[in-house]
């Protein structure tokens, strides 16, 4: 059964038509072609299909996209300056080499971002906790929270 | 040599892509009328199919075709990401089938459906309705090996391969003995959880060939198993992988590429997808080997090994796949650590009706290190001599020729790596803080641990090994990569374009490399296993700069003019121009030059290079791992409070990636070590914990600091200096950590993972070590 639903997506305001059965990771990927987020386990346990709902990070593939009516939906794309320029976070993760396979990246990005607007200055503990919904099996994790610790302390010291 | 681009941390070529969600994985690239595929997988575990019926299954809307055993060959093809053997004696297995009667495991694939959408085919596979014959399954090599135990592959007693490798005389060497040390150790059936899962798509191209698109690492290997499965000449394939989302073995198998290719020619050439969910992964594709040892060893009063005998049994589980190969590459890593006069290896690999275990980072290596130096530890307790001066007085000596691997062991840098490790670490102030706390009545204490490991580069002469370059110098004086291995995360083509700038002398931007590797265009190259690329396929990139430099410098002097002409001698090329080396004047651009080639009316020609370079050498790196723990006693919890890793992979191409690596290897290790372990249940066999919830992979908060040096000795024969790097980091925390949970406790704990609940096991039974 289809339903219409009135989302943004992006910055964009959308109607789309969607399967009540369909995942919101689904119709980001199928509809709207926004492949940058990933399925990795499809049950809510990697993290590599995280979005920002309503600024809340949450695992897109065990989230309705009936549910997004009315929601504010960001996704890896959407974190991306207009004119294409990285955010400084997406910066750090290129410098620090926190990039490897590059398939967790778009999660980590999304869930870092969102924990540096809550918590602008986090420990490395509060990183950890903070990530600990995401998993990576190339970096160990530890060039991620340099990326992090960087941003934030570059963000500090504007 | 100085360099200006080897050495230095550039930024890795696709770092931006994947921030910014633009890299493109198997299941990013839009198709036209895709279509789904399903597979039905055996509700027993060991048996036959005596009959499916799938009429149910057929009236699901939207499914196009079921296909059973009866619709695909009958064809047994080998899955190793191994190279093609010439001599029949050394060829893979061939014990698979695109889809099987014969059920070997829970899951077995015994029908797919094609349909129109994914939940369709998921649907329709719930309703293909089958009668088993079953038979008795086994979990564990024991089981299999039991008196009248049902063949799980025909004629082989369950025995996939059982060898012996001798040096020496093992009696005389135990005689000479003062004394013996005896252990036995165990290691777990564990998973490569890249986060990518299994994917692959297959349809029939314009020119009537079959494309597999997939995530794989190892396409030119993929290509020829295709070609083997369906009996057709290798060449009416074309294999493509674009952006991987990880590996470590895992894809160096070759899983659903067969099918999704049978599903493609079932409808008429079609795009068909296979998609695997995660729990598929982990219960249905490969695993790594668990495999249990008895290690025996004498030593005189000071230390020094007189004989080794060491026992080990593996579990390859339902098929072959890389087999015997891993649990055999223990005896040869035994003795290019330890220099051991009189060593005898003996290896047998057992079918059972678990995962197939296939390649898994280190192969067999974790393993082996493993046994070897939780070994160690336990005789430098018994022994009271330090564990690294124990080590140290048993190490390989330099260029000797290691008896097993029949390789000139050009380094052993082991001492240096201790040396700086202790340094680093301040291993001597931890052991004496720890020391002093030692009679605190504490339910949290410390220890510490170390484990040493050597490993090689690329797998010659076990295999052959080939690598493949391809050079192209555009108008603007940028150069064009192609090769054959394959990027699967590790950042092989930012290296191989370091090494592409660093040799004709270009800055590293204008080096193009590439996501995809595609058999019709790549050259050839085995891929990405054996921690090969830097050093064999290295070797071909390094061939073919030389080769396109001596090209251009050629160019450069037949253009220049009469009576203006330079020596080609005394002709350079240093940061993208021609230069005059007794003076370093700049004569043109690569650029300017590059054009001249292309554009002159009467002479010169698109300058390329193409090389194909057989390696037929190897060497050795070496690595340590330190670690500080403390265990909770009441709870069995372990805390890891510092770790590091300190390896010799010779001269380092990029520091950055490199410890990047390490760190990525030692997390891994961190898991296998204290947590990872894929378990079955023993009444059904089915897999217990196939997902990553229940499956402990470590997180974010299991993971502390990683600290991370390098010892960098430039190799004599790796073609910068360079040995391997991608698996040696995950050899040796699993005994590093286990050899300081005992220090701490002072009770004895010997199969990984160790767990609390091992822990507190070994605590109430008081357990010596």
């Amino acid at each position: 059964m289809l339903k219409t639903i009135n989302c943004t997506v992006n910055g964009r305001a959308m109607e789309l038509q969607v399967d009540v059965r369909e995942s919101l990771l689904d119709m980001l990927r199928n509809r709207l072609h926004l492949t940058g987020t990933k399925q990795g386990c499809g049950v809510g346990e990697c993290g590599a299909c995280a979005v920002l709902i309503d600024g809340e990070t949450l695992d897109s593939c065990i989230y309705l996209a009936v549910w997004a009516d009315g929601k504010d939906i960001v996704s890896i794309e959407g974190l991306t300056g207009a004119d294409g320029s990285l955010s400084d976070l997406q910066q750090n993760f290129v410098d620090k080499g926190a990039v490897q396979c590059g398939f967790c990246t778009p999660g980590f990005v999304v869930s870092a971002t969102a924990l540096l607007e809550k918590n602008p200055n986090p420990s490395k503990d509060e990183i950890r906790r903070g990530l600990s919904g995401n998993l990576c099996r190339c970096t160990g994790y530890q060039k991620i929270l340099d990326a992090v610790e960087s941003t934030a302390d570059q963000r500090r010291n504007k | 040599m100085e360099h200006k681009v080897i050495g230095k941390s550039v930024e890795r070529w696709d770092a931006i892509a994947k921030v910014t969600g633009r890299a493109n994985y198997t299941g990013d690239i839009p198709q036209k009328e895709l279509l789904y595929g399903k597979i039905c997988r055996a509700k027993i575990t060991h048996g036959k199919v005596k009959n499916m019926d799938i009429s149910e299954a057929l009236k699901v809307p939207g499914v196009i075709k079921i296909l059973t055993p009866d619709d695909v060959p009958e064809i047994s093809f080998p899955t190793a990401g191994h190279p093609y053997s010439l001599d029949p004696k050394f060829a893979d297995i061939a014990d698979r089938r695109i889809l099987t009667r014969n059920v070997r495991l829970y899951g077995d694939e015994i029908a797919a459906v094609i349909a129109e959408s994914e939940l369709a085919a998921e649907i329709a596979a719930s309703k293909i309705k089958v009668e088993y014959e079953e038979y008795e399954f086994y979990l564990s090599p024991e089981e299999a090996l039991k008196e009248g135990a049902v063949e799980i592959h025909e004629g082989t007693k369950n025995i996939l391969a059982a060898t012996k490798a001798e040096i020496g005389d093992i009696d005389t060497g135990f005689k000479e003995a003062d004394f013996i040390v005896e252990d036995v150790c165990a290691t777990p059936i564990i998973q490569h959880c890249q986060m990518e899962n299994q994917i692959a798509y297959a349809y029939k191209d314009v020119d009537n060939r079959w494309v597999c698109v997939t995530s794989t690492q190892i396409p030119h290997i993929c290509r020829r198993i295709l070609g083997q499965a369906f009996g057709m000449p290798w060449g009416r394939f074309r294999v493509i992988k674009p952006f991987i989302g990880g590996g470590f073995g895992n894809k160096q198998d070759v899983t659903i590429e067969p099918l999704v290719v049978a599903m493609s020619m079932a409808v008429g050439g079609k795009p068909v997808m296979v998609d695997l969910h995660r729990e598929e992964v982990f219960g249905w594709t490969r695993v790594r080997h668990a495999i249990s040892y008895k290690v025996k060893m004498g030593f005189t009063k000071d230390g020094v090994i007189t004989a080794a005998d060491i026992e080990a049994t593996s579990n390859n589980g339902a098929y072959a796949s890389h087999g015997h190969a891993i649990v055999a590459k223990g005896g040869g890593i035994t003795t290019a650590i330890y220099k051991i006069p009189n060593f005898r290896y003996r290896a047998k690999t057992v079918y059972t009706n678990t995962a197939a275990a296939g390649a898994m980072r280190g192969y067999g290596v974790p393993q082996i290190t493993y046994a070897l130096e939780t070994f160690m530890n336990k005789v430098s307790i018994q022994t009271g001599i330090d564990q690294f001066e124990l080590r140290e007085k048993n190490l390989t000596k330099v260029n000797e020729e290691n008896p097993l691997l029949h390789m000139v062991q050009h380094t052993m840098s082991l001492r240096e790596c201790f040396a700086k490790g202790k340094e680093i670490f301040k291993w001597d102030d931890k052991r004496k803080s720890i020391d002093k706390d030692k009679n605190t009545a504490s339910d949290y204490v410390r220890g510490l641990g170390m484990a040493a490991f050597a490993y090689t580069s690329g797998a010659y002469p076990k295999t052959m090994e080939i690598g493949g370059c391809r050079l192209i110098l555009n108008q603007d004086g940028s150069i064009k990569l192609m090769v054959g291995a394959t990027e699967i995360g590790q950042g092989a083509d930012t290296v191989f374009s370091q090494m592409v700038a660093d040799t004709i002398g270009i800055p590293f931007e204008w080096v193009i490399a590439d996501a995809y590797t595609d058999t019709d265009i790549a050259p050839f190259d085995t891929g990405a296993y054996a921690s090969r690329q830097t050093f064999v396929s290295g070797m071909a990139v390094k061939k073919a700069a030389v080769e396109l430099k001596e090209k251009i410098l050629q160019a450069a002097y037949d253009f220049s003019k009469i009576g203006n002409k330079v020596p080609i001698e005394d002709l350079d090329i240093v940061d993208g121009n021609i230069i005059q080396k007794h003076n370093g004047q700049i004569l043109e651009t690569l650029g300017d030059l590059a054009l001249k080639t292309y554009y002159d009316l009467h002479s010169g020609s698109c300058l390329t290079a193409d090389v194909s370079n057989k390696c037929t050498k190897n060497a050795y790196p070496y690595g340590v791992t330190l670690t500080e723990v403390e265990v909770d006693k009441k709870t069995g919890k372990v805390e890891v409070l510092s770790i590091l890793n300190v390896h010799d992979s010779g001269k380092i191409i990029n520091p950055l990636l490199a410890s990047g690596q390490v760190e990525g290897g030692m997390a891994q290790g961190l898991g296998y070590g204290l947590a990872e372990e894929l378990k079955y249940d023993e009444k059904t066999g089915k897999p217990l914990n196939n997902n990553l919830l229940d499956y402990k992979m470590p997180t974010f908060m299991d993971v502390p600091d990683l600290d991370v040096a390098f010892v960098e000795i430039e190799d004599p024969v790796g073609p910068y200096g360079n040995k391997s790097l991608g698996e040696p980091p995950l050899c040796s925390p699993a005994p590093a950590l286990r050899n300081a949970i005992i220090d701490a406790l002072g009770i004895y704990v010997k199969d990984i993972p160790v767990t609390p609940q091992k822990i507190i096991e070994a605590l109430s039974e008081n357990r010596e070590v």
